[in-house]
């Protein structure tokens, strides 16, 4: 199936897969708008939006929210009429956002909701998933299902914390790095050489990571008397000039210098992925390793070195648990690899697709720490099982299959 | 039957490649997969000595080998001497045991089927939550209370289950993805709704629910030999689970419906070629396995915890993972591999008793005796053990 490439034009033929896609697209933004209608039009009176400390602006909510609703019902009618082509991915995107500002509106009415705040601690909790994400779409796009960006995130948290208490935070990342490295070359070695499913391999890196950390916590790191357990945090960082920015600034470069990596990193990738010959070897040996094969490119020598760097990636990611609490404990990073093995299908194995599912993701993690300040009578239960619950709403009813990489989960052999 | 073999056999497209020539009837090859687990352990142990050696860095720098080896001698005894040292210990490996075999058969019944189900989590939750409701508002005797909880739990469990398979047959959206998320959100769910007065228990504001009636409550097997249930909890859903290995064994190899979930697992193309309904068996199969966990979490809540918590099922359901893994998608091997991990789990606290090594250890041997069967390859040429047979890959990647 070559179906991944998004019609363009609409008088070209598309496939009816693709027409009930877009359909069923323009369906749920126009069922956004209508639950926009009912739940929140009963809301009136003022939000205040803090930006910073002595900055705010109040917003009236009715305004605010029926835009919303407009907005949203034309999105959603002209997706039906006709699409947006290739512009659909944005457009979702706007929707979402104009979902979400009428949902801020609505609980912040008559109170005071901390703005600049919620979103600079979402872009601080994306970066761990958005890091994990990446190390799944390199291995991906090389054609090696990654389920072990759990364990090696989780092995970075550990291994950042105890080399960190002796090297420093610097040498804690390095060593988390070059540890989750080898934790993929395992992961490669497995599926390549030995041919083992890549799902269950994954699994049992993750069971052997759990297992290796929790025993290596309980007998060296956190051993009584010695206070090995212990690193200094890393504090924000002020990017000079850039964070000056108006509203802006303040969300994006106030951060830990880790997210200021991760931005590179999510820059890098994309445009090694897309722009160089070895994004294209890349992605040619995840699409059809023999026709790459044929053309001379080493699949599995390709594969082994970008599944590495995934590795590395994955590991940088996990020293975020040790820069945010300095310290390590038992399965600190509680499924958050999953979650960013979610953010790769629901970004279609795009660094920039990813990014934005694990900006989803720490979305709603954040808001429900501001929403229990408002008091608005929601479950947070609910609330965070919302980007969940979104998450197999976009995976079934826009991703559906034939979007990953052909050749994942399939070993391969040079003929 | 002979023609559904020749068209797996050769697939629908000859130009595709087939992945392995599948082998449903003599898939598992007992004597083979024994002697595969045997040097599975024995490397897992070997490996488990170095990983032992180096958390004690200070006997290993001042080269005291003597200490070492005494200290990994005392943690490996200490696994059997905890397990099968006592009746409670024995009554532990049953009580552990126990909810392993479902989640196990649940994981293997999906593998078969060519389904990865990692949500036996997400339907444990649901089947305990059900069982725990039935459990407490219906008031009878036990001869009834306890069957319809029991059903009350499977349904549950199914029902959940049949999410990732309806999503799966309908859109071709990826089960483990989806079954990741209904994990979540089922634990979510079992939060909210643990805080409802429906489940809450009076005078407590923690996610507890009330706990289930007197005689909602199975039969514990060592009741009648004067033991209580702080020396012995083990509880008759032992015997339900081994009912339910029987019953897999059989669905899975006698019976017409097993037989298309095992073909639809081998080769989706010969079997849809053959005429069978691949959405309609992968819907089957997903709520069986999910009915299979969720039995799993009625028999926790109403044997061995008798209250139910938004954490209920506990690791079980990734512990299933491995123990399908291990059990080689077999429902006696499965029923096998939760036996060694209940005997794990019986003894591991005796491990840091005894040797003063952290009770991990057992995670660590559990993810290693999986990684070495899992990569069978390696560990037959480690240990120069002939192929007898090739199994047929599980996962068909993201599309399939």
């Amino acid at each position: 199936m070559t179906a991944v490439t998004t019609a363009s034009t609409l008088t070209a033929a598309r496939t009816r897969e693709q027409r009930s896609r877009a359909r069923k697209l323009g369906i749920a933004v126009l069922l956004m708008a209508v639950f926009c209608a009912i739940a929140f039009t009963r809301a009136s009176g003022t939000a205040t939006f803090l930006l910073d400390d002595d900055r705010s602006f109040g917003a009236p909510v009715g305004t605010m929210i029926w835009v919303a609703i407009l907005s949203l019902s034309s999105i959603g009618g002209v997706q039906l009429w006709r699409g947006f082509g290739r512009w659909t991915p944005v457009l979702l995107g706007l929707s979402g956002i104009l979902f979400i500002t009428a949902f801020l509106s609505w609980a912040a009415a008559g109170k005071q909701a901390p703005l600049v705040g919620l979103l600079n601690s979402t872009i601080g909790v994306a970066v761990p998933l958005a890091l994990g994400a990446l190390a799944g779409i390199l291995c991906e796009q090389s054609g090696i299902i990654n389920i072990a960006i759990e364990g090696m995130l989780l092995a970075g948290a550990f291994t950042s914390t105890l080399a960190g208490h002796f090297l420093g935070i610097v040498g804690g990342v390095i060593a988390a790095m070059i540890v989750s490295a080898l934790l993929a070359w395992l992961l490669a070695w497995l599926a390549i050489r030995w041919k083992v499913d890549q799902v269950i391999a994954g699994f049992a890196i993750n069971f052997l990571v759990l297992g290796m950390t929790s025993f290596y916590y309980s007998s060296i790191l956190s051993a009584t008397g010695k206070g090995y357990n212990d690193v200094t945090t890393v504090r924000s960082w002020a990017v000079p000039g850039l964070s000056k920015i108006p509203v802006l600034g303040e969300i994006l470069f106030d951060q830990r210098p880790l997210t200021y990596i991760a931005y590179l990193t999510i820059a890098a990738a994309t445009w090694f992925l897309y722009r160089t010959r070895w994004g294209l070897r890349t992605r040619a040996i995840g699409e059809h390793p023999k026709a790459a094969d044929t053309l001379g490119v080493a699949v599995n020598k390709l594969r082994y070195r970008n599944v590495i760097i995934a590795g590395a990636i994955g590991g940088l990611g996990g020293t975020y648990w040790t820069m945010e609490n300095g310290r390590f404990s038992q399965n600190i990073t509680v499924g958050f690899g999953f979650i960013a093995l979610a953010a790769v299908i629901i970004g279609r194995w795009h660094p920039i697709g990813a990014t934005c599912g694990a900006l989803l993701f720490a979305f709603f993690k954040a808001l429900n720490n501001t929403l229990g300040n408002l008091n608005t009578g929601i479950p947070s239960e609910l609330l965070l099982a919302l980007p969940y619950v979104a998450t197999i709403v976009v995976v079934a009813g826009f991703i559906g299959k034939s979007r990953a990489p052909a050749a994942g989960g399939q070993p391969y052999e040079s003929q | 039957m002979s023609e559904v073999h020749a068209a797996a056999a050769t697939g629908p497209d000859p130009i595709a490649p087939v992945p392995h020539p599948p082998k449903w009837i003599a898939v598992y090859n007992s004597l083979d997969s024994i002697k595969l687990t045997v040097f599975a352990i024995i490397s897992a142990l070997l490996v488990g000595v170095v990983i032992i050696a180096v958390s004690d860095i200070e006997a290993l720098g001042n080269l005291e080998f003597g200490t070492i080896a005494e200290k990994i001698g005392k943690a490996y005894w200490a696994i059997p001497k905890g397990a099968f040292g006592s009746v409670s210990g024995l009554s532990e490996i049953i009580t552990r045991t126990t909810p392993l075999i479902f989640a196990g058969l649940a994981v293997t019944l999906a593998f078969r089927s060519g389904l990865f189900n990692i949500g036996a989590t997400g339907q444990m939750i649901a089947g305990g939550m059900s069982a725990v409701w039935v459990g407490f508002t219906l008031d009878a005797p036990g001869i009834i209370v306890i069957p319809i909880a029991l059903i009350a739990s499977m349904i549950g469990g199914a029902l959940w289950g049949a999410i990732p398979g309806v999503l799966k047959a309908r859109t071709g959206a990826h089960e483990v993805i989806i079954t990741i998320m209904t994990n979540y959100v089922a634990g979510l769910a079992a939060l909210w709704l643990l805080k409802t007065s429906t489940f809450v228990k009076p005078g407590r504001s923690d996610p507890v629910s009330r706990p289930i009636s007197e005689s909602a409550r199975l039969p514990r097997l060592l009741a009648q030999f004067g033991y209580d249930r702080g020396q012995a909890r083990a509880h008759i859903g032992f015997l339900l689970a081994l009912c339910a290995v029987a019953a897999v064994w059989w669905l899975l190899n006698r019976s017409k419906t097993g037989f298309e979930l095992r073909a639809v697992g081998a080769n989706l193309d010969a079997s849809r070629y053959a005429g069978m309904k691949p959405a309609t068996l992968t819907i089957t199969a997903f709520m069986m396995s999910g009915g299979l966990a969720g039995l799993g979490g009625g028999s926790e809540i109403l044997g061995t915890n008798y209250e139910a918590t938004a954490t209920l099922a506990g690791d079980i359901g990734f512990d299933a993972i491995a123990v399908a893994l291990l059990g080689k998608s077999n429902p006696i091997g499965t029923a096998g591999a939760a036996f060694l991990f209940g005997i794990l789990e019986a003894g591991k606290r005796q491990v840091q008793l005894d040797a003063g090594v952290p009770l991990d250890l057992v995670l660590v041997l559990r993810a290693l005796i999986v990684l070495f069967i899992a990569a069978q390859l390696l560990t037959r040429s480690i240990w120069r053990i002939k192929a007898e047979e090739q199994t047929a890959q599980a996962f068909r990647g993201w599309g399939g």
